[in-house]
């Protein structure tokens, strides 16, 4: 069976040519969550972006293949591509506050997808979004579905978009940093939330952060991106056992254990930088070779 | 950085191909009794409808051929010129001076001036522009002076509005805050640190006002409201064209298009003064 | 708050029509030229004229005639035009209904169009197709009514005749109409026949009135879909797989829109202000055509009722676009 998600030596540049991807390449297996972890900066959600077809019009693709289920994304035309994308995986995004389009109620923008994209009746959608609910514990369908964003808070948005994105059952989800935006104690919620509903529903996640607590605890598998390029890739008891990179270990180094809050925050050691500074020339090198 | 330099090079051909046309229409207007090739008063009705020159049963010497009276049309839109330019610079500057003087107290003083004078404009734009002209021509009596006046009376809420909104947001800086710590008077510094940034835009609008005030002009000889009937506007060319558009629509044909590369041309030349001289896209 | 912001706008509305009233009756009779005399024939005695005055009013004071006209104006009595001899308000309400038809066509002309560039615009943005939108619209935008309306005359009364540049109808047709408003009555009455004449008396007037609006509402319209496409919603619909059509329809277009209706309320005003002259060069029987005649007859009554009730629908309009956008704003509708 192939993989859910396979990126294969996926490069892209931004308008005034300086790289912003550098032939990165990784696999989701069905019902698996990756983490993708990196500091900000470092591309991991152009990653995201890329799979998604939803690139800023800054960036652009130069090379590489993305296959969803398969599917090449690559070859197909534009709208079945959209569709396909639209039919198979879903976003959590970062700001649930800026997600939800403000002048649109919460019912039709959660069964959207599911009536005119899957083609499902709306009685049908209307149930199935009311299940996803109460699988995100809100307890009043009613008033949420008709309510406008700004009339909720921002844990109860990001709920109604976690809802949102299983309610069509995709194969994959892309999960953009969901709980940056969200303050901490609604954070582990929000984080325990999407990994019941991972269980249940066997979904596939590419699971964006910047946080090492955040990957222990919810990913099987780690890419660690620094400057556009996967340094590490491991199981996550193995990265956090042994991590091989310098990279890795600095960032490790760096973060405050989530079990000891009073543990002082360093920063990443310099001569790890310094290092990583030429292993990424020597990789630009060697690629813009054959590139001209 | 990059888009300011962007635009600065869009800025160039508009420039000179706008200030080329308006600088030609200019010259012809002030030389008009030596370029014009006929008298525009004089009537032959042997003449009558003469097609322009590259049409059969043209006569040389009237290029762009005559109109029902057989009065020759190019002479007739060179002197049209005249009265077109002496109108778009008298009216736009008169009514830019009312206006801005306003639009500045307003802007920069705020308070009850702001409240009676945005009051005054609101009064203003409840009236349909055209129709106001037309009564105050018809008021004033017909003439050069009404035309100008006329405009100068109906637009200045142009100049005030924008003004206004720029002085309110320049009175907020800091430079302004520090001139009055520095101890200038209130003038002072509305003459000193405000006028200055606001300069651009006004330089915009006149050079708009003045397309806007050969509009009017036209609209007012297209009634019959303008300046005496012997006197050849652009306008009354155009009332004279419509009635005789199945046998002679050149009559029609090049006062529009005189009118229409003027009107773009001032409204291009404004804005490409206005990022020429901008502060800070310079 | 929405009923308190109704009330101050109200109150605004009011002094604003009263120094409109002021300003029309100050500069009309400051006039020169005895409106009087032109209506007596030759040979009429001063006692004639003395009489006319005081039947017109005109004996009195300023201040007083303008109170009294005033007072008149409030329980909607105009006076009596002096040039055709009738009612105003009568006079001003029979042809009120032409104007607004031909303002109302060239409205939605103006936003279907403008609109259709706009999503256009921002669909095909960064390409050949929005710079080509982009020189059409600064086009359209320099160029006034006035002179739209000549170039339509030129294009499609002389060049290809396909439309009628002169009247509202034709005048052999036969009209079972009992309102002023044909153009809706006709479809009312199911009598298309009539529709088809109208519009095809109204389209070039319409246009030339709707280019330059539509040009506005296209760069304005386009420029905040810009502004919304690259918001997180809209990103987030694109994932769930609508194309970028339905994005812009469903998701980004009424939240752009809000900007472009506040303008498009001022700019529909200067749209009615534009039908007075384009009304005179189509000859088409509107209230601005009537008030052109009305200046040059010098005929006061009917001058001061006609800028009164333009006015009149300035700040009408004005003041429903304002609520418009508290009612369309699910922010301020909420508090």
């Amino acid at each position: 069976m192939s993989a859910c998600l396979d990126i294969i030596d996926l490069s892209a540049v931004l308008a005034n040519g300086q790289r912003v991807l550098r032939s990165v390449s990784l696999t989701v297996q069905p019902g698996e969550v990756r983490a993708l972890v990196g500091e900000s900066g470092a591309g991991k959600t152009m990653i995201g972006k890329a799979v998604l077809g939803v690139l800023p019009s800054s960036v652009r693709i130069v090379e590489g293949d993305m296959r969803l289920e398969g599917e090449d994304l690559g070859r197909l035309q534009p709208k079945a591509r959209r569709t396909l994308i639209g039919a198979r995986t879903a976003l959590i995004p970062q700001d649930p506050l800026t997600a939800l389009n403000p002048s649109r109620r919460i019912g039709p923008q959660m069964t959207d997808r599911l009536v005119r994209i899957l083609g499902w009746s709306g009685d049908k959608a209307d149930k199935r979004v009311r299940q996803l609910l109460d699988e995100v514990q809100i307890r009043e369908p009613d008033r949420v579905l008709r309510s406008y964003p700004h009339e909720l808070s921002g844990g109860m948005r990001q709920r109604v978009l976690i809802a949102a994105a299983f309610a069509a059952e995709p194969r994959l989800i892309v999960a953009d940093e969901p709980t940056t935006a969200l303050d901490v104690t609604v954070q582990k919620q929000i984080l325990r939330l999407i990994a019941e509903l991972q269980r249940e529903h066997g979904t596939a996640i590419l699971f964006v952060t910047h946080d090492l607590g955040v990957v222990a605890k919810i990913s099987q598998k780690v890419s660690v991106l620094y400057a556009g390029k996967v340094v590490e890739e491991a199981d996550t008891a193995t990265l956090f056992a042994s991590p091989q990179h310098p990279y890795t270990r600095a960032l490790m180094a760096a973060t405050p254990r989530y079990t000891d809050p009073f543990a002082s925050l360093k920063p990443v050691d310099e001569t790890v930088l310094a290092g990583l500074a030429a292993e990424i020339a020597a990789a630009d090198q060697a690629w813009s070779r054959p590139h001209g | 950085m990059d888009e300011a330099r962007i635009v600065r090079r869009g800025a160039g051909p508009r420039l000179w191909l706008a200030g080329g046309w308006l600088l030609l229409v200019l010259l012809a207007a002030i030389f008009a009794p030596l370029v014009a090739p006929q008298d525009p008063l004089a009537q032959d009705l042997m003449l009558e409808r003469l097609p322009p020159f590259w049409l059969d049963g043209a006569e040389p010497g009237y290029w762009l051929g005559t109109d029902s009276l057989g009065r020759d049309l190019l002479s007739r839109l060179i002197f049209g010129g005249r009265i077109a330019f002496i109108v778009a610079f008298a009216a736009a500057i008169a009514a830019c001076l009312v206006g801005s003087t306003l639009g500045l107290i307003a802007g920069y003083f705020g308070g009850w001036a702001d409240r009676i004078i945005s009051r005054i404009v609101d009064i203003w734009m409840a009236f349909p522009p055209v129709l106001f002209a037309i009564l105050l021509v018809a008021v004033l009596g017909t003439g050069l002076s009404s035309v100008i006046l006329a405009i100068a009376i109906i637009d200045w809420t142009r100049f005030c509005r924008v003004i206004r909104a720029e002085a309110m947001g320049q009175s907020r800086m800091d430079y302004v805050e520090n001139a009055r710590i520095a101890g200038y008077g209130r003038i002072g510094i509305m003459l000193r640190e405000v006028l200055p940034n606001v300069l651009p835009s006004i330089v915009a609008l006149l050079s708009l006002e003045m397309g806007i005030a050969v509009i009017v002009e036209a609209i007012l000889s297209f009634v019959n409201l303008s300046i005496s009937t012997d006197d050849p506007t652009w306008g009354g060319i155009i009332a004279e064209g419509r009635l005789s558009i199945h046998q002679a629509w050149w009559v029609l044909v090049f006062p529009l298009i005189t009118l229409i590369l003027t009107v773009l041309s001032f409204s291009q030349f404004g804005e490409a003064l206005k990022t020429r001289f901008d502060p800070v896209l310079r | 708050m929405l009923l308190q912001r109704f009330l101050i706008r109200l109150l605004t509305m009011l002094i604003t029509l009263f120094g409109v009233a002021v300003v029309v009756f100050v500069v009309i009779r400051v006039a020169p030229g005895d409106p009087i005399a032109m209506m007596l024939p030759p040979g009429a005695t001063d006692d004639d004229i003395a009489r006319l005055r005081a039947l017109y009013g005109l004996d009195k004071t300023i201040v007083q005639q303008f109170f009294i006209w005033l007072s008149g104006v409030v329980r909607g009595d105009f006076g009596t035009s002096i040039s055709l001899r009738q009612d105003v308000l009568g006079l001003v309400f029979n042809r009120l209904p032409a104007t607004l038809e031909l303002a109302i066509v060239a409205l939605i002309m103006a936003v279907l169009l403008g609109g259709t560039m706009a999503i256009l615009g921002a669909r095909e943005r960064g390409t050949a197709v929005e710079a080509g939108i982009d020189i059409a619209s600064g086009a359209a935008l320099s160029i006034p009514d006035f002179l739209w309306g000549l170039v339509l005359i030129l294009l499609f009364g002389v060049l290809v005749p396909i439309f009628d540049i002169s009247g509202r109808v034709s005048p052999q047709l036969d009209l079972p109409f009992v309102t002023q408003f044909y153009l809706f009555e006709s479809v009312l009455r199911l009598r298309f026949d009539l529709t088809w004449d109208l519009l095809k008396h109204m389209l070039m007037p319409a246009v030339a009135l709707a280019l330059p609006l539509a040009a506005i509402i296209a760069q304005l319209l386009k420029q905040s879909l810009k502004e919304v496409l690259d918001l997180d919603y809209v990103v987030q619909a694109r994932v769930k797989g609508f194309s970028e059509t339905q994005v812009i329809l469903r998701e980004a277009l009424k939240n752009a829109a809000l900007p472009t209706l506040t303008l498009v309320g001022v700019q529909f005003t200067f749209l009615i202000g534009g039908t007075v002259i384009v009304e005179r060069l189509f000859s088409y029987e509107g209230l601005g055509n009537m008030a052109i005649d009305a200046v040059i007859n010098r005929d006061l009554p009917l001058i001061q009722g006609i800028v009164l009730v333009f006015a009149l629908l300035f700040v009408l309009i004005n003041l429903a676009v304002d609520m418009m956008y508290a009612l369309l704003n699910p922010r301020l509708r909420h508090g």
